[in-house]
């Protein structure tokens, strides 16, 4: 339909918006038109440091679950509990392609959030078990887990950044045009919400 | 074509819209981001605590350390660093105002930008006496060294009973002590990473020399050319000169407008840390390190 009317009717107005066009493209290449992908591809790659920090921690957790185990063998719920939740959050993936979607990315979050609990349940059972409190293998892995859970915030806080940045180019004055005339497949990455108290790192108290 | 059409789409619908007295909400929908962001940018700045200046290897903000013991912890950090490269800075602030202590680390490492760009080789050994909080923060080099579990192990065994008895002077040495002889266990790793540094440093770039005598050449032959010929050329005419068998002429005034600004394009060496003065190379922490209380 369109290239029919390109084709068959080209009236004067249509090619001198044309060739204004095709003018005025290599000019505008050079005031703006790599902000938004610059800007999309830091989000990103902040968003594979997120996904490689939390697979981190669920490549600590099998070590940590035979651990308690041999301590804790009847804490049995807590224990399943926690292989589930890693199951669960595993089988969630979200590519960086996939970021503007916001159902998959709250299920993302939502699996994240149910093993970030049953590791804190999990941890406060330990409490209870001065011998395992005392193991040195539970020391390291508990040492480990406590730094992933860090480098987690830390990686989550720098997406969050890079895409408040990134949106805000979507949304703001000179790079709007592009997103508006040019770049119309970008949409707004969605951001981890800070209403999320289930995210916090476990307390680890060692007094 | 399809780029052109879906370039053309919106701008069409754009224009059939102002009809309606859109544009002015068109406007305003830019308008009020830009102007949130603006208000709202200054603030968040604001509500962060304040950081404390990178005035040395040592930065004793709450007090702790004695003029002596603080020297001589600067003295031996900065040794290390001369060997390894690796940047260790001790830091000290009186409190936190309520937030974590992760965090406020994190962003003090990254505001130093410890440890030498690229290699991400920095420690940050942070106490807050106040909170009664300390914490060692790696940077993205050193996590596979310095674990997190090395750091926890310096905390619980070296740091928090010397600063329960109050001696932090004797806590923080012995910590620095315990962190060098760790980065210093890699032995191989650790000369790797030195020698790596210092051909960067001091090291002549064959690169920058080269573009520094092109431009040498380009700048002065030119004046070499204007001059030359007349005093050592022979003489053919008005203007007109011989030499090394070559031709040149000259027009009248002509040159004296040709103007040449000088641009100093030579890239200028940052100082490293060998100087006086002392800065972070450029390096970076994702969170490594542990942290700990007393």
């Amino acid at each position: 339909m369109f290239a029919q009317r390109l084709f068959q009717q080209p009236t004067a107005g249509m090619i001198r918006a044309m060739a204004l066009l095709l003018l005025a493209l290599p000019l505008l290449a050079g005031c703006g038109y790599n902000t938004i992908p610059t800007e999309e591809e830091r989000a990103k790659a902040a968003w594979s440091q997120v996904l490689n920090q939390y697979q981190r921690r669920a490549d600590l957790i099998p070590n940590l679950v035979e651990t308690v185990k041999g301590y804790a063998a009847h804490e049995k719920d807590v224990l399943e509990g926690v292989v589930e939740a890693r199951a669960r959050a595993t089988q969630v993936t979200l590519p960086a392609e996939a970021l503007s979607d916001p159902d998959a990315f709250r299920a993302f979050q939502e699996g994240q959030a149910g093993l970030t609990s049953a590791l804190s349940r999990l941890l406060a059972v330990v409490e209870n078990y001065p011998d395992l409190k005392a193991n040195q293998n539970f020391l390291a892995l508990q040492a480990q887990l406590e730094g992933t859970e860090n480098r987690i915030a830390v990686a989550r806080r720098d997406y969050i950044e890079a895409v408040r940045s990134y949106n805000t180019t979507l949304r703001t004055f000179p790079s709007v045009l592009w997103a508006t005339f040019w770049f119309t497949d970008n949409r707004p990455f969605e951001n981890f919400t800070a209403s999320e108290g289930a995210t916090q790192p476990p307390k680890v108290d060692f007094n | 074509m399809q780029d052109r059409g879906t370039c053309l789409a919106p701008a069409a619908r754009c224009r059939g819209r102002r009809q309606d007295g859109c544009s002015p909400r068109f406007l305003a929908q830019l308008l009020v981001p830009a102007l949130l962001l603006a208000i709202l940018l200054p603030v968040a700045v604001l509500a962060a605590a304040t950081l404390p200046a990178l005035s040395g290897r040592v930065v004793d903000t709450a007090g702790l350390l004695d003029a002596a013991a603080e020297a001589a912890l600067a003295g031996k950090l900065e040794d290390f660093e001369r060997r390894s490269s690796d940047q260790i800075v001790v830091a000290t602030v009186p409190s936190l105002d309520g937030e974590a202590v992760e965090p406020y680390a994190n962003r003090l490492f990254r505001a130093w930008a410890l440890g030498q760009a690229g290699e991400d080789n920095g420690v940050l050994l942070l106490v807050v006496p106040d909170d009664r909080k300390m914490r060692i923060e790696v940077g993205y080099g050193l996590e596979g060294t310095l674990t997190d579990l090395h750091s926890r192990l310096i905390i619980e065994n070296t740091m928090v009973p010397a600063f329960r008895d109050g001696d932090f002077s004797g806590g923080i040495a012995r910590a620095v002590d315990d962190i060098i002889l760790v980065l210093e266990g890699n032995a191989a790793e650790l000369e790797a990473r030195a020698r790596r540094n210092q051909q960067t440093v001091p090291g002549i770039d064959i690169a920058a020399v080269l573009f520094i005598t092109l431009w040498v050449l380009l700048f002065f032959g030119g004046f070499a050319f204007a001059i030359l010929p007349r005093m050592f050329g022979r003489k053919l005419g008005p203007g007109r000169y011989e030499w090394l068998g070559m031709t040149f002429r000259y027009d009248g005034g002509g040159r004296s407008s040709h103007g040449r600004g000088w641009s100093s394009g030579s890239s200028g060496w940052s100082g490293g840390s060998s100087g006086g003065g002392f800065s972070g190379g450029g390096g970076s922490s994702g969170g490594g390190g542990s942290s700990g209380s007393w």
